[in-house]
């Protein structure tokens, strides 16, 4: 007898986005304004990854709230088989900071610079206490020989609320395009 | 005159103090085409997939054995099938989606299909159009099958072979090997999802990693860091009676005679701490699940197959070529189909531990990129395999590199290097 997955709330049509779907161009939400939360997100989104990219990784579990939070990088190929297999799988803060740790202490890795860009930020859901937004990004490794390539492309998931009067990730799933990962992924996407 | 024609010119060498393996076998194009030809289109069988990946008559994927591609498909009777992915027209690949479900086999170039047990049905425009052109008389389709493969199923892993001749697939595993599939698959699976590494080098290096149990306490650090590894955990390694395959298995029950003991092991190596701790230990919350209590088996199967299970972490990990130096690892992570909703939480957070973000993994792709940047112009060079003595075969621990001289033993008599190497 099979007991159900993991997924089983997630239909087959649920794996496609309604990327289109548009919210209204004058909502409010927590007191902001439709352009003033756009810019917030945004903002939110570039400090994110400043933070990777400036290698200040010891600050990257705090742009998620602090109770309870999710990250996960999943490719896009099990998204659309709908299967639930991650890359990175985190359900807390600590785990992030654990990932941290582990890259600064523990785990032996290739020297590249990496450069997130992010683009096409939009907020897709408006809800009393959470925002749905989704983006894209590209990151570019850059090897010791100098020599820059592109490490991953793909889009951002999130779930956004405002806790402390700052912007957060409750949710941020990762969906990458680029499947076969090149030698390894150690640094957060 | 009569000089033999091999390439191979210089004979391995096995001396008391060492196995030597010539790094030319990781970098030179002749060792890259002889294997491809004598390994995975040899006398061996290959994994090709799950049939759980393929639940539904009609199913196929699309993958490849060393760099042939093939396809493997379940047909309308619900038998498996693997064949050549290559058209038997003039050679387009048949299916160019990785996945999917299909009542025939249709080439996109001039649509020759086949049907799902690989017989040509159809030919467009066979009788020519309005009376001109067509097909000779002579020509028959019952000739243009599909190039198939033999395929074997053991306990829901499938296998192919190009060879007619090569020994029923139990007895080319043996009884220890059979013994740990049936251990790990003994009842229905449910697939998780897959990982795809591309890594940088060449295949050869990660069948070393896969088959050298003392490496781990020294490269993957995770569990050292946070002051959870014990090298003094017991464990033997098992190889088969061909010494193709092997079994690196351990039990983390067994703690440390004392902590003076861990502490002289752990001297030399760079990082064994008691600094840092994990913050959220979640991730290495399991359930026992086999009877034996093992943590850790490392099975690897030649020419292209790992099955793992770390702690409750599941999986199969094929090995694709792309060239001499470039390969890909398809991970499968798995659970049991009866497992319950809190055991599929377990073992998505234990998940973290591999693949190519794996804390405790990841460290295998740059150590075989290390190895194929620095060998490139050294190839007469060779590597030292002694640690355990300098023998394959079975032994009741793990700090040995017999495993990797079994590889290279068996390797060297599927190229027919020549040299007899155990003497
Ligand atoms: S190559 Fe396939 S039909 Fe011509
Ligand atoms: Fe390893």
């Amino acid at each position: 007898m099979s007991s159900p997955s993991l997924l089983s709330s997630q239909s087959t049509a649920s794996r496609k986005d309604k990327s289109s779907a548009m919210v209204p161009d004058d909502f409010m939400w927590q007191g902001y304004s439709a352009l003033e939360t756009q810019w917030r997100v945004e903002r939110l989104l570039s400090r994110y990854v400043a933070c990777i990219d400036d290698d200040n990784l010891e600050e990257w579990p705090s742009f998620f709230t602090q109770d309870a939070c999710s990250y996960e990088i999943i490719t896009r190929e099990n998204v659309e088989r709908g299967l639930p297999l991650t890359l990175v799988f985190c359900t807390s803060q600590g785990m992030l900071a654990d990932r941290i740790v582990s890259l600064r202490e523990a785990n032996i890795y290739p020297q590249r610079w990496y450069r997130h860009i992010v683009s096409n930020v939009l907020i897709q859901a408006v809800a009393e206490d959470h925002l749905e937004v989704q983006s894209h990004y590209v990151v570019l490794q850059t090897r010791r020989n100098g020599q820059t390539s592109i490490f991953s492309a793909g889009k951002y998931k999130d779930r956004i609320v405002l806790q402390a009067d700052e912007l957060r990730f409750a949710e941020k799933r990762v969906v990458v395009d680029t499947h076969s990962i090149d030698t390894l992924l150690v640094s957060p996407i | 005159m009569n000089a033999p024609m091999t390439p191979f010119a210089k004979p391995w060498i096995a001396n008391p103090d060492g196995y030597r393996v010539p790094y030319e076998v990781f970098t030179d194009q002749v060792y890259y085409d002889q294997e491809q030809e004598h390994i995975f289109r040899g006398e061996t069988w290959s994994f090709v997939g799950l049939d759980a990946e393929l639940p539904n008559n009609g199913d196929f994927k699309s993958t490849a054995i060393g760099d042939t591609p093939v396809i493997v498909t379940r047909d309308q009777n619900g038998q498996l099938h693997v064949f050549k992915n290559l058209c038997m027209h003039r050679g387009a690949l048949l299916v160019r989606e990785s996945r999917g479900n299909a009542k025939s086999f249709d080439c996109v170039y001039h649509q020759w299909s086949f049907d799902l047990t690989g017989v040509l049905r159809g030919v467009p425009m066979r009788r020519g159009v309005r009376g001109e052109g067509g097909m000779p008389p002579a020509f028959d389709m019952a000739n243009f099958g599909l190039d198939a493969l033999r395929v074997e199923v053991m306990n829901g892993l499938i296998f192919a072979s190009f060879s007619k001749t090569v020994e029923p697939l139990a007895d080319y595993l043996g009884e220890g090997i059979v013994a740990n599939i049936q251990r790990i698959f003994n009842r229905p699976i449910r697939i998780m999802g897959d990982y795809r590494q591309y890594i940088h080098g060449n295949w050869k290096l990660y069948a070393e990693n896969v088959r050298d149990p003392y490496h781990g306490s020294l490269l993957h650090l995770f569990h050292s860091t946070f002051g959870l590894y014990r090298a003094t955990q017991k464990g033997f390694t098992y190889m088969d009676p061909s010494n193709r395959h092997s079994l690196l298995k351990a039990t983390a029950s067994a703690a440390p005679t004392s902590a003076s003991e861990d502490q002289e092991v752990y001297k030399d190596v760079r990082s064994y701490n008691t600094e840092f701790h994990l913050k959220d230990a979640s991730i290495l919350v399991g359930r026992p699940e086999f009877d034996d209590r093992a943590s850790l088996v490392i099975n690897a199967i030649f020419p292209n197959l790992l099955i793992q299970q770390i702690a409750n972490c599941l999986a199969v990990r094929q090995s694709v070529t792309h060239a001499s130096n470039a390969f890909e690892i398809v991970w499968t992570l798995f659970g049991y189909a009866d497992d319950d909703e809190e055991m599929q939480m377990i073992r998505m957070k234990q998940s973290n531990l591999v693949g190519p973000a794996g804390l405790i993994s990841m460290e295998d792709g740059e150590a075989i990129e290390i190895v194929q940047d620095a060998v490139i112009r050294d190839g007469k060079k060779t590597s030292v395999l002694a640690m355990g003595g300098v023998h394959s075969g079975s032994v009741d621990h793990m700090i040995t590199e017999g495993p990797i001289i079994g590889f290279w033993e068996n390797y060297a008599r599927y190229l027919n290097l020549g040299a007899d190497l155990k003497k």
